[in-house]
């Protein structure tokens, strides 16, 4: 890529810090520069974000219909799946699937959803319910 | 406390960590591209199944925590690396390192790393940052990808450091065990080197997946994608594809321009012309790696999508292949002089 034409598309990390490109001078020689972003890279993390956000709408419309829990909210919300999930609260993974369970989910032991609770960083009240508040 | 550590920004977290640090440690030939290359990091791999948050496993530079290893090693100076089960003790070696002097390079995880933007902070955990100091409750942090050092908290660090998933850091901190100057004559023995094993990376690795023949497996698959995953899924898994060749660290195309200023550098170390003439061809095929970019953005934005656009991904991939095929090749053919 040639010195000159370095993309400048002002993007997310863009406007926290420029990041160094290796372009190339005008006789030939590789040097840095800072870019402030290019509008490819950014619409690609788009779509990712867009995904992310199909799948916590659709884990919304599932609890709703009581055919998953919660938990499959939170876990889109917060970006994670189930291997994730059961690293940071400390159950297996085999647990976390059956707690995505509706029905599995109700009897879940008060202890149990405050694990839960902590790791998505809401309240049991807001786990159970779905209803964070958050921009 | 506060050491007297100089911050340098780079295109990539650990090329940077590798470079300060060194740089600390009295090796002033030190740069990123030089620490890239001597660490063998260009790589390719597409791993068909394995998936990362959603879409497909590719990887344009080795395994994490090599290029460390791997250029101190070649350089003759031994590595300090730790994992930790507690948090406390964690805290307290890196606390021991800090008062003994010693700038520590820290695996993170990037998903509560409080100084990036939101957007870029997904559960990816083989970030890497240096940590220079302590004052009041406030880490002095400098992270390579950002132009200013910056801080977090003990809280925040030790969240980070102990992020859970897919390569999780257990707290893992690591820095050269020895300060001490380095002679051109090792840089040149370790460019060799490096250049050695990257063209075995990238030539023999066995199987379809890995290296030249990952990058043709790849550009077969994506001309799959369109009928197999629905032009939606495949928009972004192409996605995914951009976020990973182009995103934070790569220094653009791939690696593949840090790779070809490292051949420049190369060449001010050993006078041999075709260094030069082999860099050309990495920024050929990273400016194609750019160009397959642009094409997937006009699919994954809907601009186009027709099975003929997929059809011209795959030709910049294979066109690629070929180019690096040649340049590796080339490189594996230099004499060096003894």
């Amino acid at each position: 890529m040639k010195k000159d034409e370095l993309p400048q598309d002002l993007g997310a990390l863009g406007k926290i810090t420029g990041e160094v490109c290796y372009v190339v001078d005008e006789s030939g020689n590789y040097t840095t520069v800072l870019s402030n972003g290019w509008e490819v890279k950014s619409s690609a993390l788009e779509v990712a974000w867009k995904d992310v956000e199909q799948r916590i709408q659709a884990a919304h419309q599932k609890v709703l219909n009581k055919e998953a829990s919660p938990i499959l909210f939170f876990m889109e919300l917060r970006v994670m799946d189930i291997p994730i999930v059961a690293a940071y609260t400390g159950f297996w993974k085999w647990q976390v699937k059956r707690h995505l369970k509706y029905k599995v989910f109700e009897k879940l032991s008060a202890s149990g959803l405050a694990r839960y609770a902590e790791v998505f960083e809401v309240s049991v009240e807001e786990l159970k319910t779905m209803k964070v508040d958050e921009t | 406390m506060k050491l007297d550590f100089q911050h340098t920004q780079a295109a990539h977290c650990e090329n940077g960590v590798t470079t300060s640090l060194l740089r600390h440690h009295g090796v002033n030939q030190i740069t990123e591209p030089l620490a890239f290359g001597i660490g063998s990091g260009l790589f390719f791999i597409y791993i068909p199944f394995m998936k990362i948050n959603n879409g497909p496993a590719i990887a344009f530079r080795t395994q994490p925590g090599l290029i460390f290893n791997r250029t101190c090693k070649a350089l003759d100076i031994p590595v300090a690396r730790k994992k930790f089960r507690s948090k406390e003790e964690a805290e307290k070696i890196l606390m021991e390192c800090l008062a003994a002097g010693q700038p520590v390079g820290c695996q993170v995880g990037v998903y509560y790393l409080t100084y990036f933007p939101k957007e870029y902070r997904f559960h990816f955990n083989a970030h890497n940052l240096i940590v220079f100091g302590k004052e009041d409750d406030q880490f002095l942090i400098s992270d390579p990808v950002m132009e200013m050092a910056t801080s977090l908290s003990s809280y925040e660090l030790e969240r980070v450091r102990f992020a859970k998933g897919a390569f999780a850091p257990r707290g893992q901190l690591y820095y050269p065990k020895e300060k001490k100057a380095v002679t051109d004559e090792q840089i040149r023995k370790a460019i060799k080197t490096g250049i050695n094993r990257n063209v075995n990376l990238m030539l023999r690795i066995p199987g379809p997946i890995a290296g030249i023949r990952g990058i043709r497996f790849m550009a077969k698959k994506i001309g799959q994608w369109r009928d197999k995953l629905g032009p939606k899924k495949a928009g972004s898994y192409l996605a995914q594809l951009v976020r990973m060749q182009e995103e934070i660290g790569t220094g653009g195309g791939g690696f593949r321009f840090i790779y070809a200023a490292f051949l420049q550098e190369a060449y001010t170390y050993h006078q041999i012309p075709e260094l030069i003439d082999i860099s050309k061809q990495f920024t050929k095929s990273g400016d194609i790696w750019r160009s397959a970019a642009v094409q997937a953005a006009g699919i994954y934005k809907g601009r186009i999508g027709s099975q003929a656009d997929f059809n011209v991904m795959s030709d910049y991939l294979n066109a690629s292949a070929d180019i690096e095929k040649q340049a590796f090749q080339a490189l594996s053919k230099i004499k060096w002089p003894a």
